[in-house]
């Protein structure tokens, strides 16, 4: 049960950032909400958006995964440039999305849940059988309908859903929404097994503690514009703060 | 003893109803679609098994697969260019969208065929065959086939639904159109597969009408569409076992009128189609409702 499937072999392009986000901005319709943001997400690498509800990180998101399209700026896989490419497509292509509150489908057992996420999926080391041992509780209960589900155990089941399409990257959108601290712990212990396969993850969380553990890199987003970025070690929990709130900025690049 | 031949002879006009029915039902609960062309497919059908039969003289029977695969490739092609684009605009659209089909669909009809009265031969031998449960009650044979065969398309209908792949995708992309895409699910295709089984069970639906009874270009608005829409209402929307339930309560309605008096059979069917809609909205077989 603490295996996990072996690496795919080839992770990227050696020198090139899996992820790219090239000065990407977003509007939903008259408000912009992404201005020129840019980042790059190595291979293997946690990168972690952070920033506080309505600061855009969700629409960054979803335009990395195609459902949003950008007014100006692009997104690049290994190099490859994605911006005007369907969701669908991007998924098969490798960019997989946990969206923020699950998502699954209700009316689909999990088993079924997961043949849906395995129906166009990449070669790689996950399939049905080893993302069913990735939760314990899963293996028993996947005749059942998800609907009937805990917050937590959905929230298992669509990390699960991700994971047998073979993402290269896989962002996570607010895993912990909602979620009891000690469920969001249990899900957050699988991110070793997850980066173990060869899985790259961008994910957002509001909870900058908890991004401040698991992330090599840290980005904080403040009214769609970037307010600072690094690893995490490189900032104290004043400097975060700050750029999380938008408060008298030194160092770390003013929002206003 | 007539109402008890009234009400078997309902009962197997159901089937025929719940054949016209299940396409409707299949496209609202995948789409969203609300198909006013439905009933014109129907007679689409009717007349492609009418032309091919006319011009390569095969069997009757043969005519069958013809049509549902003439059927299945006019929904896929349909769905992906014509509905999808007034899907795109909203889902309102599409009302306007299939209603425009559907006048487009009468007059070409017209145009082609005129508008006299047609039907497809199936023998008099077979048209009039009938068996006695006893003196009193004969039942053709062609109304119990066109029943088996409603109950066998929708066992099939229900099985490629729950155990095949692209059933699956399809309730997959009915509950979450946006989460499906993320799973790299391409459901303007997926949408595409549903549209062609629709369209296919209502050609073979048009087929059976038209063996039964006879099409002009205006049967589809005039009483498919109608029977079609009650069925699915009486019987619950989204419930394929509900269509047919739907359209044996409607069946019967209408042989029971028209006992009491020939001109009270339509409106006898929709009198109960009105009660359904005003006592039990979710109809009959109503799945449990989402909060």
């Amino acid at each position: 049960m603490t295996t996990s499937p072996a690496p795919s072999a080839a992770l990227g392009t050696p020198g090139t950032p899996l992820l790219e986000v090239r000065d990407l901005t977003v509007h939903h319709g008259q408000l912009r909400a992404i201005s020129e943001v840019s980042l790059q997400v190595s291979p293997g690498q946690v990168y972690a958006m952070i920033g506080a509800n309505g600061a855009g990180k969700s629409t960054l998101m979803r335009t990395i995964a195609g459902l949003h399209f950008p007014t100006s700026g692009q997104v690049l896989l290994d190099g490859t440039d994605v911006t005007r490419m369907r969701p669908e497509r991007r998924a098969t292509a490798g960019i997989i999305m946990v969206p923020e509150g699950r998502r699954l489908f209700p009316s689909l057992t999990l088993e079924e849940n997961l043949q849906v996420g395995a129906s166009y999926a990449r070669k790689g080391p996950w399939d049905i059988p080893t993302a069913l041992e990735l939760f314990p509780f899963m293996k028993e209960r996947r005749k059942q309908k998800t609907a009937q589900m805990s917050g937590g155990e959905q929230q298992q089941v669509a990390i699960a859903r991700a994971l047998v399409a073979n993402p290269r990257v896989l962002l996570l959108d607010e895993l912990s929404l909602g979620l009891a601290p000690v469920i969001v712990q249990r899900i957050y212990d699988v991110l070793p097994r997850i980066l173990e396969s060869g899985v790259t993850v961008l994910l957002v969380e509001q909870d900058v503690a908890q991004a401040r553990r698991v992330a090599s890199y840290l980005h904080c987003l403040l009214e769609g514009r970037t307010t600072l970025e690094g690893p995490p070690a490189d900032f104290t929990p004043e400097q975060v703060e700050a750029a999380y709130f938008g408060l008298a900025s030194r160092d770390t690049g003013g929002a206003h | 003893m007539v109402w008890v031949s009234d009400i078997i002879q309902g009962i197997l006009v159901g089937g025929l109803y719940a054949l016209f029915a299940c396409g409707l039902s299949l496209m609202f609960g995948v789409m969203k679609v609300v198909n006013l062309a439905h009933g014109d497919l129907a007679v689409i059908g009717a007349y492609i098994g009418i032309g091919v039969i006319t011009v390569t003289h095969m069997p009757f029977l043969w005519s069958i697969p013809v049509v549902c695969l003439l059927m299945a490739a006019l929904g896929y092609v349909l769905q992906r260019s014509l509905i999808q684009s007034a899907l795109n605009k909203g889902e309102l659209t599409t009302l306007i969208v299939t209603f425009g089909l559907s006048i487009v669909i009468e007059n070409g009809l017209q145009q082609f065929f005129t508008a006299n009265t047609r039907g497809i031969g199936v023998g008099s031998s077979l048209l009039t065959a009938s068996f006695s449960l006893n003196s009193q009650i004969q039942i053709g044979w062609l109304p119990v086939i066109i029943f088996g065969v409603a109950v066998v398309v929708l066992l099939a209908l229900q099985y490629f639904l729950s155990a095949s792949k692209y059933g699956r995708l399809i309730r997959a992309v009915a509950d979450d159109r946006e989460a499906a895409l993320l799973s790299g699910v391409n459901s303007r295709h997926v949408f595409g597969v549903a549209a062609a089984v629709a369209f296919a069970t209502v050609g073979l639906a048009g087929v059976a009408y038209g063996m039964a009874s006879t099409v002009t270009p205006f049967s589809g608005t005039q009483t498919i569409l109608l029977f079609a829409f009650a069925a699915v209402v009486i019987g619950g929307l989204g419930s394929l076992w509900g269509t047919l339930l739907g359209g044996i309560v409607l069946g019967v309605a209408q042989e029971i009128g028209a006992q009491i008096n020939i001109s009270y059979e339509q409106l006898a069917g929709y009198v109960i189609f009105l009660a359904v809609l005003v006592l039990r909205p979710q109809g009959l077989t109503a799945r449990r409702t989402q909060s």
